[in-house]
C-alpha cells in the first residue's frame, strides 16, 4: 500500500491504543481547585469591601484580581504552582491565577538568558496569544456594537 | 453569605471543569485553553450574557479568565459609549490595564528573586 | 572480506572492544530501576552549575573523563571523540569535547545517538583508522523541557502518553583490543515517518523506525529475536514498545521475554513518568550501566541494542510537520571477563 494510506491506518491504530487522561478524578480535581480559587477571590473581595466600604465594585474587583495575580506569581516563584497544576489541570489554568502563572513562569525560566533577552522578551511566550486574541475579539465586539 | 460562597464555588468550579474537558478531549495546553476562554468571555459579554452570570456568582464568574475576556469586551463597549469610535481600540486594554500591569510587574519582581527549580527530584 | 551484509547492515570482522564505560544520573534517575548500576548519582541536578545547559555539559564531561579512567587509558590515548545530544547545535557535546585535546565528530541522532556513536566509532576502529574512540551522549530534563516544551514552573498537565526526559549521560570507550565485550555488527537506520504529529506521543512516532531497522538487521544477519539474550529499543516507552511488538508481529517476528525497552524499564511505577523515560541519556545510561555490567558477569552473551530517535524540531512541529523517527541497531557479544 502507498505511504499515505499506510500512515492513515497507522494513525488510526495509534489513536485507538493511546491512553487518554482519565475522566475521573481529573474532572473532580479541576472542579474543586477552580471552585476553591474562586472562593478565595470572593473572600478577598468581601474583605476589601468590609475594610473600604466606600470603594466601588469595579475598583474592588480590580484589587481582588491584582491580589490573586500576586499570589499566583509568588506561588509560581517558589515552585508550588506547577505542582498544583499537575493534579488540578484546568482548575489552576482557567482562573486568572493561571494567566499570572503563564507570565511569571517563562520570566523565571528564561532569566538565565539575561534580563532583557530572556526574562523580558520571553515573558509573553505563553500568555501573548491571550492578549492578542482577547483584544481582537473585543475589537470585533466593539465594531458590531458601533454599527448596531 | 454562605449561599454566596456556594454559588461562587459551583459556578467557578464548573467553568474550570469545562476547561478540563477540553484538555481531555482535545489535548490542548495552557495557552490554547486560556485563549479559548478569554474569547468566550468576550463574546458572551458582547451578547449580554455574562453580566447576569456575574450578578449570580460574583467571583465565580469574575475570577476565571472568562472574566478577563468579559472585561475586555465591556471596556470596549463602555469606551465607545463615552468616547465614541476610538473606544474600539482604547477600551479593552484600559479596562484590563490593572490586571495586565500587575501580571508583568509581579512576574518581573519574582523572576528576579526566584530561579527555576529542578522538577527531577522524585 | 565483504563487510556490508545488507542494505543498511555491516559487520566488524575485527570486533572492536568495549574497554571502558561510565554513567552519571540525576536525582530522579538515581531512584529508578538503575540505581544499583549507575556509577554516580547527582545530589543536585545543577551539578553546581548556574544553568541547566552548563550542568548538562558537566555531566557529559564527567562520564567522558571517568570512562577513559576506567579503560585504564589516558586522555592522550583517545584518538577520536564521537557524540551528540538534544540541545540546539549539540552544544553540550561540543563544549565537553572542548575540554579534551582530541578530534571531535559531532552527531545528531536525537535519542538514538548512543547507538549511532558506537556504530560510527566501531567503523573507525574496524577500518583501522583509529585505535581508541570515545562515544558519548547525555540529556537533561530541564534543558530539554525549556527548549522543546514549556517553562518548568508552568502549571501544565502532562498527557498520559508523554515521557520524561532523563538527566544523565553515558560514555563508552571502544578500542581495537582489550575486552570480551565486543561490537559485532551494526544496522544504520533510515528516516522513517508514519505521519504521527503529536509531539507528546514520541513512542508512536519512533516505533516504525525501530521496526524498520530491526527487521533489516534480522534479515541481513539471518537471525531471529530468540537468537539473542537481550534485545533493547531506546526510548519507545510503554505504549511505543507495545506498538513495536505489534509492528514486528506483522512482519512475522515475535518479540519475546528477552525484549525490553530502555525507556519503559528506567523508572519505577511510583515515579509517575507515564510512558517512561526518554532522552539520549536514557539508552546511554541503560547500556553503559546495566547492560555492560551484566555482560561482564556473563549474564548476556548476545545483545541487540537499537536506540531510537525522534528527528523533529520545535519549528517543524509548529509548522504542521509530522515526526520522523530513526533507529540505529548495534550488536554486542560478550562473555565472562
Amino acid at each position: 500500500m502507498d505511504a499515505v494510506e499506510r500512515n492513515k491506518q497507522y494513525n488510526k491504530y495509534v489513536e485507538a491504543k493511546t491512553p487518554q487522561t482519565k475522566n475521573f478524578p481529573t474532572l473532580i480535581y479541576a472542579y474543586l481547585v477552580g471552585g476553591f480559587i474562586c472562593m478565595i477571590g470572593q473572600g478577598i473581595f468581601d474583605a476589601i469591601a468590609a475594610i473600604f466600604p466606600t470603594m466601588g465594585v469595579d475598583a474592588i474587583n480590580a484589587w481582588m484580581l491584582i491580589i490573586l495575580i500576586f499570589m499566583a506569581s509568588f506561588l509560581t516563584g517558589i515552585g508550588i504552582y506547577d505542582k498544583i497544576g499537575v493534579f488540578a489541570g484546568a482548575g489552576s489554568i482557567v482562573p486568572i491565577t493561571g494567566f499570572s502563572n503563564s507570565v511569571t513562569s517563562p520570566a523565571i525560566e528564561f532569566k538565565k538568558e539575561g534580563i532583557t533577552f530572556g526574562l523580558c522578551a520571553k515573558m509573553f511566550t505563553v500568555a501573548g496569544p491571550v492578549i492578542v486574541n482577547g483584544l481582537i475579539v473585543s475589537f470585533i465586539v466593539g465594531i458590531i456594537y458601533l454599527f448596531l | 453569605m454562605l449561599l454566596m460562597y456556594v454559588k461562587v464555588f459551583l459556578v467557578g468550579g464548573f467553568i474550570c471543569m469545562l476547561g478540563q474537558i477540553l484538555i481531555i478531549k482535545t489535548k490542548m495546553t495552557s495557552a490554547r485553553i486560556l485563549v479559548s476562554f478569554v474569547v468566550a468571555g468576550a463574546i458572551l459579554e458582547g451578547l449580554g450574557l455574562y453580566e447576569p452570570l456575574i450578578n449570580f456568582a460574583a467571583a465565580g464568574a469574575t475570577v476565571p479568565i472568562t472574566g478577563f475576556g468579559r472585561n475586555l469586551a465591556k471596556g470596549v463597549i463602555d469606551a465607545i459609549k463615552e468616547k465614541s469610535a476610538l473606544g474600539i481600540f482604547s477600551g479593552g486594554l484600559t479596562a484590563t490595564a490593572a490586571g495586565v500591569a500587575a501580571s508583568v510587574i509581579f512576574a518581573y519582581i519574582f523572576a528576579l528573586i526566584f530561579s527555576s527549580k529542578s522538577k527531577n527530584t522524585k | 572480506m565483504k563487510k556490508k551484509i545488507g542494505n543498511q547492515t555491516i559487520i566488524f570482522p575485527s570486533k572492536p572492544c568495549v574497554i571502558g564505560f561510565y554513567t552519571v544520573g540525576g536525582i530522579k534517575e538515581g531512584k529508578g530501576n538503575l540505581q544499583e548500576y549507575l556509577d554516580f548519582i547527582l545530589e543536585d541536578d545543577n551539578f553546581g552549575e548556574k544553568t541547566f545547559e552548563k550542568a548538562e555539559r558537566k555531566i557529559l564531561e564527567e562520564t567522558m573523563t571517568k570512562a577513559i579512567e576506567k579503560s585504564k587509558l589516558k586522555p592522550e590515548d583517545i584518538d577520536m571523540l564521537v557524540g551528540g545530544d538534544l540541545l540546539n547545535q549539540i552544544v553540550a557535546s561540543s563544549f565537553s569535547a572542548r575540554e579534551f585535546n582530541t578530534s571531535f565528530l559531532g552527531l545528531y541522532g536525537a535519542c538514538s545517538t548512543m547507538a549511532e556513536s558506537i556504530a560510527v566509532g566501531a567503523c573507525l576502529i574496524d577500518g583501522q583508522f583509529f585505535k581508541n574512540v570515545l562515544c558519548s551522549t547525555g540529556s537533561h530534563f530541564s534543558s530539554a523541557e525549556r527548549q522543546y516544551r514549556f517553562p518548568l514552573e508552568l502549571g501544565n498537565q502532562r498527557p498520559p502518553c508523554s515521557q520524561w526526559t532523563v538527566t544523565g549521560a553515558g560514555s563508552t570507550v571502544l578500542s581495537d583490543k582489550g575486552s570480551k565485550i565486543r561490537v559485532v555488527s551494526s544496522t544504520f537506520g533510515k528516516v522513517t515517518d508514519y505521519g504521527i504529529k503529536d509531539v507528546n506521543n514520541m513512542g508512536a512516532a519512533m516505533a516504525p523506525a525501530a521496526m524498520s531497522s530491526f527487521v533489516a538487521h534480522f534479515e541481513a544477519t539471518n537471525t531471529k529475536p530468540s537468537d539473542y539474550d537481550l534485545i533493547l529499543t531506546g526510548d519507545l516507552g510503554k505504549l511505543g514498545s507495545e506498538i513495536f511488538i505489534d509492528l514486528m508481529e506483522n512482519k512475522n517476528y515475535k518479540m519475546g521475554a528477552n525484549y525490553s525497552d530502555c525507556g519503559h524499564m528506567f523508572f519505577k511505577n511510583n515515579q509517575k513518568t507515564f510512558q517512561g523515560a526518554s532522552g539520549s541519556g536514557c539508552s546511554a545510561m541503560v547500556l553503559n550501566s546495566y547492560v555492560f555490567k551484566q555482560m561482564q558477569k556473563g549474564k548476556f552473551k548476545r545483545v541487540l541494542f537499537g536506540a531510537t530517535g525522534a528527528l523533529l524540531s520545535t519549528t517543524s512541529s509548529q509548522q504542521g510537520d509530522s515526526i520522523p523517527g530513526i533507529c540505529h541497531v548495534v550488536e554486542f557479544e560478550g562473555g565472562h571477563e
